[in-house]
């Protein structure tokens, strides 16, 4: 696996987010309490809404247009709603932000 | 005939290596032992012991004179190497040269100094070896002695509770948020913090050192805010760095550390590395324990046996008496995990497991630390714990049941924590109620006044019913929160301001939450609740809040977002107009409005312009309308006396400066306000949270009405003289409702909770508390009155708007 360096995890807020922007639409980058890191779309499959704007408690994201709530681990919607979305891999390095380089290859293609 | 084996450094890794080595066989080696430190090895993880007085020097040496003699190691102490000739295989001592056949580089870590001035004044410390301790305990002779130790990490933590036993007064300044925040999470850095307080050791987090200040010597630590502390020790204990100087000089493989094998050996084969100033697999080493493991291995290989040093996950232990936590493994990053936590806040403890898929990675636990060696071994050994999953937290000792209790937070309250805020009614006050045979709400209220007043405390009265009667009494149950407590809102806001608990943590841990941090229902009340009572001790936490107070702005059903400027009273300039109408321009934004709240709504930017956009209406003088807040909104205003035929006071004007006093603030729900300049009511007062109308006679202030999804008429206050009697009157409610509303209930809702008559009790009647009111709400000002778009638009916050990375244009390249 090969991945992109794009940019440091202190520039993401502790339990917030940042955004990355792909040719196929935006991906999420959230940072929770205990540093942990996770990629996900930023769309929200019931209206769209931009998740990385929503609250970050524990490993979960709230999306701030109706308050679906999602695993970051598995993308699954939560409670009563269905709904999932994508998660891409990223880790941590030396505080490097390390996104799996396949969404490249994604975006170019 | 032996061969030669130099060993630089008699610590606590080459001390084990020695032994394993004299054990399998005595004649392999002729052993040069050199030490920087002008003695053998001691255990130097006891330094903590002897700098508080529990332990001398004595207690604490390994190897003696005498085991070095009869193992015939040749000494030399007090004695640097200073290099090594790896082409003549000579190690370079201060006095002189010895040669090896086999090398060992054993030099440990060297202390972190931080690049600050004032670092190299006598007094000045860091926290390694005996020489250091001996320093400390001497600095500690002084009377009435300061000490300042920088770091809140196992070390310096070590050093503040020692220097606190032996008597000086103790702060201790971390950078970051917690304290020892690589072995804790912060549910357990909240309990210790709040031991060591106990102990009488303040702490500072967040605290970033700029200088260290003195003439000859040490005399006070300042920091970047400026802030200056008094010092006669300074101790940084910020961490260590790998000892490689050597290794680096004579070009041996380095990374961070001395880079070495599963066996142990560096670049060159016949030198080996062991302890903390080695790098195995990228990985450095700060704990005895697997450098225990090397020491091991570099015994066999120094014998030609064949053996692997492979890392194990290491426990941490805090040697401070009174304060029990234990962590191990790993419980921070990582995708994939889950987390079981268990809080007994009535006995301070905390436990919290980290499980990937059916297995034990990590364990923090604080309080009551008995069952983490068990955890450990599960963390350790892998082992597959899917069967015993519900139970797991519990610890091997389980037996069935479950003891985690709802209640209690309140059954550890002391006796003397009001419960009831109107009336300053105790719990100890109610349990003698209950005991004199008052055994339910109705009889509490009537003895005691308890909940008689403003009604919030009501279900803590009756935690307290049910903790002291046990199953006689059953409470009706109210609505929590959220799932993540079974306590109602109003509990929890009084048990913020009796329990006097400053930070989310210790909601968190002092009220028994169930998940980690919360959720977005419970956390952006539990941060508002403690921003409105803790003004000065509490720090707002963006992460907390519903995006729009975040952006401030309000997000759009696609994502843009809009713009509102305040407009003073409904009041405008031809120069305010322009500028709007340049930035809708500029900005292309899509739709401009004229709102129902006499302003005007630019609809559609997207996210990254704002920063920019409010520049520009900054520029013309405009700040942000917080049209997006729990927070004070618009003021609309008529024309009043000024320009209007019936007008009977200056409404404008007044509108403006009520307006002027309370923008800024948050409270529990948004708060408009208007003012009518006679009962026309041309400002729609009458259906607003806070409305006055003029009068010939003066000002009739309103409260509590409502025009949205319910309509409902205001309720008469007060009627006033002066303007600045109405203002201080609508700034008094304004506190009010800050202090006691549950979160998201307008002020209509809260007041016909508590009755009109307990709000006129507080502000009409008890002019005294109306002014402490006011008080109150100034110092909140004093903090929360800017204008967050003048903020945000700065250089270092404008850019965290714009997306992390860009990919589409690397995939355009
Ligand atoms: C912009 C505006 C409509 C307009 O273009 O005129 C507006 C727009 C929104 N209102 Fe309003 N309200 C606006 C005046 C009103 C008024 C009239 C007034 O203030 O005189 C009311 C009735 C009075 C009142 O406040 O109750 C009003 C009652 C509501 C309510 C119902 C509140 C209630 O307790 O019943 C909500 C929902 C809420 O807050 O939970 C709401 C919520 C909203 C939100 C914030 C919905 C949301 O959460 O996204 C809308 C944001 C639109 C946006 O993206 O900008 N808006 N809203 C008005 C802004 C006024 C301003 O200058 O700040
Ligand atoms: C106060 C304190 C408390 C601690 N508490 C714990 C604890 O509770 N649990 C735990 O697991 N760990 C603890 N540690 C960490 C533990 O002590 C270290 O991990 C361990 O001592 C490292 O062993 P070492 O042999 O690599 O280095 P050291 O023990 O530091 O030994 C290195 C030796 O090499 C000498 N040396 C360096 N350069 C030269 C040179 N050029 N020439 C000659 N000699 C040289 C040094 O003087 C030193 O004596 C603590 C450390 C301290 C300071
Ligand atoms: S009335 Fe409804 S649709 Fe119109 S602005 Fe208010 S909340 Fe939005
Ligand atoms: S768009 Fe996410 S919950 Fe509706």
């Amino acid at each position: 696996m090969s991945w992109i360096d794009i940019g440091s995890i202190e520039q993401i807020p502790v339990r917030g987010a940042r955004v990355v922007k792909t040719k196929l639409g935006c991906i999420a980058v959230f940072r929770t309490a205990e540093d942990e890191v996770f990629a996900t779309s930023d769309r929200c499959p019931h209206k769209d809404g931009p998740l990385s704007e929503g609250i970050v408690h524990g490993t979960s994201v709230t999306c701030p247009l109706h308050n679906w709530v999602f695993d970051l681990n598995t993308g699954e919607a939560q409670g009563a709603d269905e709904g999932k979305i994508d998660t891409y891999a990223i880790r941590v390095e030396n505080g490097r932000l390390m996104l799996d380089a396949a969404v490249m290859e994604r975006s170019a293609a | 005939m032996s061969k030669k084996l130099v060993v630089i450094g008699a610590g606590m890794a080459s001390g084990r290596v020695l032994e394993h080595l004299l054990e399998a066989d005595k004649e392999a080696y002729d052993v040069t032992l050199f030490n920087a430190e002008p003695r053998g090895n001691y255990n130097r993880i006891m330094l903590s012991p002897v700098l508080s007085g529990e332990k001398t020097y004595e207690d604490i040496v390994t190897h003696d004179a005498d085991w070095y003699e009869e193992n015939g190691v040749t000494c030399r102490f007090g004695e640097h190497v200073t290099q090594i000739d790896r082409e003549r295989k000579v190690v370079v001592g201060q006095n002189g040269e010895v040669a090896y056949d086999k090398l060992l580089i054993a030099t440990g870590s060297a202390p972190f100094i931080i690049p600050v001035p004032g670092k190299d004044l006598p007094g000045v410390i860091a926290y390694r070896d005996l020489e250091d301790t001996n320093a400390m305990i001497e600095a500690s002779g002084i009377e009435g002695g300061k000490a300042v130790v920088i770091g809140g990490g196992l070390l310096g933590l070590e050093a503040a509770a020692g220097l606190k036993a032996r008597g000086m007064d103790v702060t201790v300044l971390h950078l970051m948020g917690h304290l020892m925040e690589r072995q804790l999470d912060e549910a357990a850095g909240y309990l210790l913090r709040r031991s060591l307080e106990d102990k009488g050791i303040e702490i500072k987090c967040q605290a970033s050192t700029a200088a260290i200040l003195g003439e000859d010597k040490v005399e006070a630590v300042m920091l970047q805010d400026k802030t200056v502390i008094p010092a006669d020790l300074v101790v940084m204990a910020v961490g260590i760095r790998p000892e490689t100087r050597l290794a680096t000089d004579t070009a041996l493989e380095v990374e961070r550390g001395i880079t070495v094998s599963d066996a142990m050996v560096t670049s060159d084969p016949d030198v080996l590395a062991v302890g903390e100033c080695v790098e195995h697999r990228g990985q450095l080493f700060g704990l005895v324990a697997p450098l225990y493991d090397q020491a091991k291995v570099v015994a066999k290989t120094l014998l030609d046996e064949a053996a692997e040093f492979e890392p194990k996950e290491v426990a941490t232990k805090l040697k401070v008496t009174g304060c029990d936590l234990f962590s191990a493994g790993d419980f921070a990053e990582g995708p994939g995990r889950e987390d079981i936590v268990f809080r007994d806040p009535a006995r301070g403890v905390y436990k919290r497991l980290v499980l990937e898929g059916d297995v034990l990675v990590g364990a923090v636990m604080y309080g009551d630390t008995a069952d983490g060696n068990w955890f450990f071994g599960l963390i350790k050994d892998k082992t597959d714990v899917s069967e015993m999953r519900e139970t797991l937290i519990f610890g091997p000792a389980y037996q069935g049941g479950d003891s985690l209790d709802p209640m209690a937070a309140v059954a550890a309250l002391p006796l003397d924590a009001e419960i009831c805020g109107c009336n300053g009614v105790s719990k100890g006050q109610i349990v003698e109620a209950i005991q004199a045979g008052s055994t339910d709400l109705a009889a509490i209220k009537a003895t005691t006044k308890a909940s008689a007043s403003c009604g919030t405390c009501t279900g803590l009265v009756e935690q307290v019913l049910a903790t002291t009667l046990g199953d006689d009494f059953v409470i009706p149950a109210p609505a929590s929160i959220c799932g993540c407590t079974d306590l109602t809102h109003e509990d929890v806001r009084r048990l913020i301001k009796s329990k006097e608990l400053k930070s989310q943590e210790a909601v968190w841990q002092e009220l028994g939450w169930k998940s980690r941090n919360g959720c977005h229902v419970c956390r952006p009340a539990i941060n508002y609740y403690l921003l409105a009572d803790w003004p000065v001790e509490y720090q707002d936490d963006p992460q907390s809040r519903f995006v729009n107070e975040r952006k401030h702005a309000n997000i759009q059903k696609d994502g843009t977002y809009s713009v509102v400027p305040r407009m003073w009273g409904g009041m405008t300039t031809p120069n305010e107009l322009r500028a709007i109408a340049d930035a809708a321009e500029k900005y292309n934004v899509p739709a401009v409005h004229v709102t129902g709240g006499q302003r005007i709504d630019l609809l559609g930017v997207k996210g990254e312009d704002l920063p920019a956009i409010w520049a520009d209406l900054n520029a013309a003088g405009m700040i942000s309308g917080h049209a997006y807040a729990k927070g004070l909104r618009t003021v609309k205003t008529c024309v009043g006396k000024e320009h209007c035929r019936f007008g009977t006071q200056d409404s404008t004007g007044l509108g403006i400066k009520l307006e002027e006093k309370l923008w800024g603030s948050w409270s529990p729900h948004k708060v408009k306000l208007a003012v009518s300049g006679c009962p026309r009511n041309c400002a729609e007062a009458t259906c607003k949270d806070i409305g006055v109308v003029c009068v010939d006679s003066g000002y009739q202030v309103g409260v509590a009405g409502a025009a949205g999804m319910d309509v409902k008429e205001t309720e008469r206050l007060m009627d006033c003289t002066t303007e600045e009697e109405t203002i201080e009157v609508a700034t008094a409610f304004m506190q009010l409702y800050r202090e006691n509303a549950k979160y998201l209930d307008r002020p209509y809702k809260w007041v016909a909770k508590v009755g009109l008559d307990w709000v006129k009790e507080q502000i009409v009647e008890d002019i005294e508390n109306r002014k402490a009111l006011v008080e109150r709400f100034e110092l909140s000002q004093s903090i929360y009155q800017k204008d967050p778009w003048a903020e945000l638009a700065q250089e270092e916050e404008a850019p965290k708007f714009a997306p992390l990375a860009n990919l589409t244009l690397e995939a355009a390249e």
